[in-house]
């Protein structure tokens, strides 16, 4: 299969960047390199494409409220919640951003790799309530119409301020407002995968070259750096962010993953009698986080040992160039979770020790 | 454009440059472009003899652990420490301070390329 293209491209290109195919899409992998886009977002502003996150727009409450794990009425407009799509057996379908928009309904930022899977499974779970003679327009997949643009770093409120007459000050953390960035009509998002301040910026596709130049141009007096695909890995990790795919997926129950603050458990919704009945059993793994007490690296797929035997298995890892040490995050049985419990990751046969530590690993200085 | 005069180069992206009875190791400048930021190297001890061809440690980049393999055979004489703290090295300078072992009791291998080889040999590689 042929990977897609994101509207930008040709400028990854210009750029010099390594590309990469994830979740079918041609994405840049890193421009220099990781380590230094790395430390970009975290110091100054990181310019990131993400057009390849999929967008579904769902009009119907009633649909809403039956697939996703949060109770969407409590969720004002222009407001901004992280949420799950789960099935039947509450393992999780997908995470997405749930976007209440001043019109009405919802917009789902997806995952790149699940957002025909998402749109196909959502339409499959709509309640027969929403009526079959509007059930065509109750979802629409409308992610190959909208560019997405990171700008994420302890500057780029300011940047973006600077090229926007929207007062971005009072925008909070999860609320958005749409405006123009560089003359280009935007949602303007202050979410973010990196655990820094920043904002995310919905465009038409034909206009994301012209702002994504103009960010670039006009970032240049903060050391802005165009960051791919590398350092976002590098980047949520420390910030504790799980990836759907490495962290989760379809056999991983919410609260396995620790993502139990999702759960509006008083609403019914696909899944939720599952993740209760799992609850009530007890749990048999659970996400914590890893510090790496010597220079070996932790990565996905590696077993985790207590006193040589396996007891879990590692989600993600890699360096944190923040820290400067290793981490991970990993499953282990809920009696190995506590914080300071010594274990080992098994690299390439070998013993490497670590110790559990609370996530996230990263919290930026001072949160606005 | 660093000196590659005297070096020969593997098919695994190795180079090893000879010096009297001593030789270095590292990798090529193509493989740590492909590689990306190295984060950390687990290299053989003092001491220890290694195969032409055989494994000699391991480099760890942000995406990927990948075997390194001794371009030639003998019996490690040096282990470039600087790299436990500076792994960045083998990517700002592959050829000179990034560079990985040395080598003594060398067993020359014969199936090493030449720069141009070498060169011809990426070239291929990229356009396949």
């Amino acid at each position: 299969m042929t990977a897609e293209r994101t509207p930008l491209y040709e400028e990854h290109i210009r750029l010099g960047a390594q590309m990469t195919n994830f979740g079918g899409w041609l994405m840049p992998l890193q421009y220099s390199s990781i380590r230094e886009e790395h430390r970009t977002v975290r110091e100054a502003v990181g310019l990131f494409d993400l057009s390849h996150m999929g967008e579904l727009r769902l009009k119907d409450d009633g649909v809403a409220q039956r697939v996703l794990t949060r109770d969407l009425t409590r969720l004002r407009t222009e407001r901004v919640q992280y949420a799950l799509l789960c099935n039947e057996d509450g393992g999780i379908v997908d995470d997405v951003l749930v976007y209440a928009l001043r019109d009405g309904g919802y917009l789902l930022v997806v995952n790149a790799g699940n957002q025909d899977g998402d749109f196909d499974w959502i339409k499959a779970h709509a309640p027969s309530s929403a009526g079959e003679g509007h059930r065509g327009d109750t979802i629409l997949n409308v992610g190959r119409d909208w560019a997405l643009l990171g700008v994420q770093g302890p500057k780029a409120v300011d940047l973006v301020q600077r090229l926007t007459s929207s007062e971005l000050g009072g925008v909070k953390y999860y609320a958005f407002v749409e405006g123009r960035v560089a003359e280009v009509a935007c949602m303007i998002s202050r979410t973010g995968y990196t655990g820094e301040d920043g904002f995310e910026l919905f465009c038409g596709n034909d206009d994301a070259g012209r702002l994504w130049r103009a960010l670039l141009e006009e970032g240049q007096a903060d050391g802005i750096r165009p960051a791919g695909l590398g350092a976002r890995d590098t980047l949520r990790l420390e910030a504790g962010m799980r990836l759907y795919g490495n962290d989760m997926d379809d056999k991983t129950n919410p609260l396995e993953a620790g993502l139990d603050w999702t759960l509006s458990l008083d609403k019914d919704f696909v899944g939720r009698d599952a993740i209760l009945r799992a609850r009530q059993q007890g749990l048999g793994r659970i996400l914590v986080g890893l510090r790496m007490l010597d220079r070996n690296i932790p990565r996905h797929g590696y077993g985790v040992l207590k006193e040589g035997q396996p007891v879990g298995v590692v989600s993600s890892g890699n360096v944190s160039f923040t820290l400067g040490y290793n981490i991970a995050m990993a499953y282990v049985p809920p009696a190995l979770a506590e914080p300071q419990t010594r274990l080992a990751v098994d690299v390439r046969g070998s013993a490497a020790p670590a110790e559990v530590v609370s996530l996230p690993f990263y919290k930026r200085p001072h949160p606005k | 454009m660093p000196d590659l005069s005297g070096m020969r180069f593997s098919e695994s992206h190795e180079w090893v440059k000879q010096d009297g009875d001593t030789a270095t190791v590292g990798i090529t400048e193509y493989a740590q472009s492909q590689l990306g930021d190295v984060i950390y190297l687990e290299l053989p001890t003092v001491g220890q003899q290694l195969d032409a061809g055989g494994r000699l440690g391991v480099i760890e980049s942000v995406k990927a652990a990948s075997d390194l393999y001794s371009p030639v055979g003998g019996q490690v004489a040096d282990v470039n420490q600087e790299l436990t703290d500076h792994p960045e090295y083998v990517n700002q300078d592959p050829y000179g301070k990034g560079w990985i072992i040395k080598l003594r009791a060398i067993k020359d291998n014969p199936k090493l390329l030449d720069q141009k080889a070498y060169d011809d040999f990426v070239k291929g590689k990229s356009h396949a």
